[in-house]
């Protein structure tokens, strides 16, 4: 059993958890500290599947303005955030790009995919 | 000179939004004026999710929050101009403006809306010891700098302040390959957004320091060190508690300040809390027919409700040409009252005639308060109370006032809003 303290995002409040768990079995036995259930629930999210969403520029060639400002279409496992930007960074895009184009596939194995934020003209 | 029904001063969300309100409230010669060379404002470098959850129902970046926008104000044929910087405004709405490709003119408005936003605290308002040396970035020129231009400021990085722009930087420095050691934040609370704390300290292991502050910086041409040191209740560095951390660069995400020059010139009367305009429910500042709505107002923490108030300052705007400026005022305005631990109130007056059914009415507390109660008392009598299990000066509320109910009250003269523990 693993025991890991959190802050709750939920509200001001940042309740402080305690949050006991099996890694292995995917399982969470206890979420204390909490006031209310948001804490519960995000205790339980945060702590066998951590996600968030990653933002970054892009070199963009030919185009208005020299970075591309892209996101992942979805939340990605935490763990994978490094990885990712060392994806983004690897690469150049050519304008023109509209928001929602698709900048990288597939990300890391993810099944998520890189999209632009920006749309950039030709110069 | 030209003319235009309403100027509006500022391409930011605020101003992006009370362009197409007031378009949609009927009035066709709307003009933009915006002093960078695209329109979006601080939200273009804001490339981190989280934006229009209230407003789109979807977490956005903030270049795809503003560019919602933008279509609108594109699609409805709205005129702006960019990089053209306004002068001055004239009591009478008179704008004087200039750019490098028409050089200085003026335009009358029929109304004007003020949408300026707001600027950073800088370290000259912050009196940090030590030398002057290069490597000394407020958070918001460093997120132009990564995010905009491509550049790092660079590689060993100590924040000194604890607001959301400085957390966000943390994380975006430390993606792209820095090193953030600690952010000192002198209160003994964060300014910033819990999420941001978890996600952007904490995920990455960043420490916060709470009740430090930078006493010393080190390096005579650029930054090489910057010592910090906790302060006491008075805001006083303790000796002995200092800590020298090596660095060549410090980010500055000390407060943001409504950015009013325009204003004051213009005249109009300001509120010395928010260092933003004083208003009344429609937004109109003590000069009628100038406006004011987003960050020039009042530094907000969420762009949907500067979208929101800005809708409110188009419409009013719209209404006051419509009327050609001949907007009846009552006897029956009653003033709002901050105090007992709230700090402010937007709007400051209410004409009871003149107001929409439903008014929003935006505050701030002034300190940290847990299971307390926001009190709202008609005159002497307590007319709602509600409970909060916490209140932070971090986060704006906001409580809505029903016009039906306010008439119902016999001589209402003030709407008082306060904290109360029971």
């Amino acid at each position: 059993m693993e025991r890991k303290e959190l802050t709750c995002i939920g509200c001001p409040m940042g309740c402080q958890l305690t949050v006991e768990f099996d890694r292995e079995k995917e399982e969470v036995y206890s979420v204390t500290g909490n006031t209310c259930m948001i804490g519960d629930k995000y205790a339980r999210n945060e702590v066998l599947h951590p996600e968030r969403t990653v933002t970054s520029t892009v070199t963009v060639d030919g185009g208005d303005k020299p970075r591309l400002s892209v996101k992942t279409s979805g939340n990605i496992p935490k763990d994978k955030i490094f990885e990712c930007m060392k994806a983004i960074d690897a690469v150049r895009v050519q304008a023109p790009v509209k928001i929602g184009d698709v900048v990288i596939e597939n990300v890391c194995g993810t099944g998520i995919n890189v999209v632009a934020t920006r749309n950039i003209h030709l110069l | 000179m030209i003319s235009y029904d309403i100027v509006i001063i500022g391409g930011g969300p605020a101003g992006l939004a009370a362009a197409v309100s007031a378009r949609n409230c009927g009035v066709e010669n709307i003009l933009i004026l915006e002093r960078d060379k695209e329109l979006g404002g601080i939200l273009n470098q804001c490339i981190h999710n989280g934006f229009g959850l209230h407003t789109f129902k979807e977490e956005l970046t903030g270049p795809e929050y503003a560019d919602r926008f933008i279509q609108k104000v594109l699609d409805l044929g709205i005129e702006y101009r960019l990089n053209t910087m306004v002068m001055d405004i004239s009591e009478d709405r008179v704008v004087t403006a200039m750019s490098r490709e028409d050089g200085m003119y003026q335009i009358q408005a029929g109304a004007v809306v003020l949408a300026m936003g707001c600027r950073e605290r800088p370290r000259g308002a912050l009196n940090i010891p030590g030398y002057r040396p290069a490597g000394i970035f407020s958070a918001g020129t460093a997120q132009r700098l990564v995010n905009i231009e491509g550049y790092m400021p660079g590689r060993e990085v100590v924040i000194l302040g604890s607001g959301d722009i400085g957390l966000i930087m943390a994380r975006r420095m430390t993606l792209e390959g820095a090193i953030v050691k600690v952010v000192a934040e002198l209160m003994p609370y964060s300014g910033g957004l819990k999420r941001n704390i978890v996600q952007c300290l904490n995920d990455f292991h960043i420490p916060l320091k709470l009740s430090h502050t930078v006493v010393d910086i080190e390096g005579k041409d650029h930054i090489t060190a910057v010592t910090i040191a906790q302060v006491d209740s008075h805001n006083k560095p303790i000796p002995g508690t200092e800590e020298r951390y090596t660095c060549d660069t410090l980010l500055l995400s000390c407060g943001l300040i409504p950015e009013n020059e325009l204003s004051n010139k213009a005249g109009v009367k300001m509120n010395p809390v928010t260092n933003g305009p004083i208003v009344n429910e429609g937004l109109e500042t003590s000069i009628p027919g100038i406006f004011a709505c987003g960050n020039v107002l009042h530094v907000h923490d969420l762009v949907d409700y500067v979208s929101e108030e800005a809708e409110r300052a188009g419409a009013s705007a719209a209404r006051f040409v419509q009327a050609d400026g001949k907007i009846e005022r009552s006897e029956n305005v009653v003033k709002l009252i901050a105090t007992d631990g709230v700090r402010y109130t937007v709007p400051c007056t209410i004409d009871l005639n003149n107001m929409d059914e439903l008014q929003t009415v935006h505050f701030r507390v002034g300190a940290v308060y847990t299971n307390c109660y926001v009190s709202v008392y008609y005159n002497d009598e307590r007319m709602v109370h509600i409970k909060k299990k916490i209140m932070a000066p971090g986060e704006m509320e906001r409580i809505m006032l029903q016009r039906n109910r306010l008439l119902k009250e016999e001589d209402l003269k003030t709407i008082t809003i306060k904290i109360e523990a029971e």
